[in-house]
């Protein structure tokens, strides 16, 4: 129960960096989501042509020098900007912090696609030659990458390491976060989750052949969870790194605070490859919502994972009505209406997009959500616009992946 | 190619490694490690670019001669003169 934790048990936020198709900072993709901006576009990409995706447009030079960028992956460079702005936004001391106790957790969907594909891609015109095959395969594909130039670029000597957790990868790398906190591990955890899937056409491709690729002729409306007319993922990129610290460390130095991690949970369907499983996924919840000593009638937004599968959606609809059930009150939202499933750092930027409610009372939209599917049936889905005038003290967000990985977090307003 | 071939295609392989560095000053004469922000990496472009744009093999003891501009064009120069520049 996190009413009997101690304050060096108890985890807090203080640090939000991000980079989002539709807002390169956490105030750009609040207002984005609370104006109803898409970040979703035309986009085509090698072998698959012309489809849709969530592509970010951030500076990548703010951080990095453009050798730098040109040696290392996308994913890392999503992960080096988001890791600068969060502790930009922390107020932290950072050339006083001791590196060695600052731990870096970046979730991933996956990593190295991208780069395996463009060296194939380059070999192909040297008829399959190895010796054309380049040098830096290895270390931008070893999973660690994101985490790892992360570290190098910001001089951090504590852990690293990337959590690979499909599309609860978000959620999973925050959770391991504030678990290694709690163990004393180290004093600061930047973590959450990046994603540069956009740059492999294999997740594309995958989705297509699997019937799970959204397409509308108005990009901006083709991500659309929960709506009878949905028809597939819209793929993005992007990333979201917080600074997790100890209640009592960040209070010693008054820090901002976000809110409080007071409740996660992960758990496994154990059933299938690709299907999830409702009776898991609410499992995972009340075991988020038992860890945080409340009951759910206390949850005031629920973020939805919903990616616009026919499937999917209706499934996580199922465990949150069962869920849910006896909590008229809880409103339910979805950021990947706005700008697609950035896979591992999905989790991860859909919760940030709701911690502002903490302060100004307002839950952000479901767009596109015209015609709801009976299936899909939620009370209070907030949908087209807005809900504002509330009080939010916790906020719950789910975030599931193929496998059948399950993650849910918990926040608290302080 | 001429040596002077070979010097563009020697900087305009250095432009893509060293993006943030300032060519136009680099002097013939001094290592390029010591004008340019390059590591054992950074050669290892340099060696697989000209495989790849002119076909040419560098063997990994025949590196030190990559050291400078000038020991650079001089040890590539009876390798790629029958070459024609791309």
């Amino acid at each position: 129960m996190v009413s009997g934790r101690p304050d060096n048990q108890r985890i807090v936020i203080t640090g939000i960096g991000l980079t989002a198709p539709n807002g390169n900072s956490l105030s750009e993709f609040r207002a984005s989501l609370l104006e109803g901006r898409s970040g979703v576009e035309p986009f085509e990409t090698r072998y698959v042509g012309k489809t849709l995706a969530g592509v970010c447009r951030f500076d990548e030079t703010r951080y990095q020098t453009k050798k730098d960028v040109r040696r290392g992956t996308r994913a890392a460079s999503i992960g080096i900007y988001s890791a600068n702005e969060a502790v930009k936004s922390s107020g932290l001391d950072w050339p006083n912090v001791d590196k060695s106790r600052v731990g870096v957790y970046v979730g991933v969907t996956e990593h190295g696609n991208v780069e395996t594909e463009n060296e194939i891609y380059e070999i192909k015109q040297f008829d399959y030659d190895t010796k054309f095959w380049s040098h830096h395969h290895n270390p931008r594909t070893v999973a660690n990458n994101p985490a790892g130039e992360i570290t190098i670029n910001m001089g951090i000597t504590g852990p690293h390491y990337t959590i690979g957790a499909a599309c609860a990868a978000g959620n999973a790398g925050l959770i391991q976060g504030a678990q290694m906190l709690r163990l004393g591990e180290v004093d600061y955890a930047i973590c959450g989750g990046v994603s540069e899937s956009i740059r492999t056409f294999g997740i594309f491709a995958s989705f297509k052949s699997q019937g799970a690729l959204a397409w509308h002729d108005d990009p901006t409306k083709a991500s659309r969870p929960f709506d009878r007319a949905r028809n597939g993922i819209v793929v993005a990129e992007g990333g979201c790194l917080y600074i997790l610290e100890r209640y009592d460390d960040a209070k010693k130095r008054g820090a901002l605070i976000y809110g409080e991690l007071v409740g996660y949970a992960m758990n496994s369907d154990a059933v299938d490859f690709v299907m999830p499983h409702p009776a898991r996924q609410a499992e995972c919840m009340t075991k988020a919502i038992r860890m945080a000593g409340i009951s759910p009638s206390e949850i005031d937004v629920v973020s939805t994972h919903a990616t616009g599968t026919s499937g999917g959606d209706a499934q996580e609809a199922q465990a949150l009505r069962q869920v849910f059930q006896d909590d008229p009150a809880v409103r339910f939202n979805n950021a990947k209406s706005f700008i697609g499933h950035a896979m591992g750092a999905a989790g991860a930027l859909e919760l940030a997009g709701n911690l502002p409610s903490f302060g100004d009372g307002v839950c952000h939209a479901t767009i596109n959500l015209e015609d709801p599917d009976p299936e899909c049936a939620l009370p209070h889905m907030v949908r087209s616009e807005p809900h504002d005038g509330l009080k939010v003290d916790y906020v719950l967000n789910n975030s599931f992946g193929m496998l059948g990985i399950n993650s849910v977090v918990i926040i608290k307003r302080i | 190619m001429t040596k002077d071939d070979i010097k563009e295609t020697i900087l305009d392989i250095l432009s893509d490694i060293a993006p943030d560095d300032d060519l136009s000053t680099l002097k013939d004469e001094i290592a390029f490690r010591e004008q340019l922000q390059l590591d054992s990496m950074d050669f290892l472009d340099i060696v697989m670019e000209l495989r790849k744009r002119y076909r040419v093999q560098i063997p990994e003891e025949d590196y030190p001669h990559l050291r400078s501009m000038q020991s650079t064009v001089d040890y590539l120069e009876p390798r790629m003169r029958d070459l024609q520049k791309v």
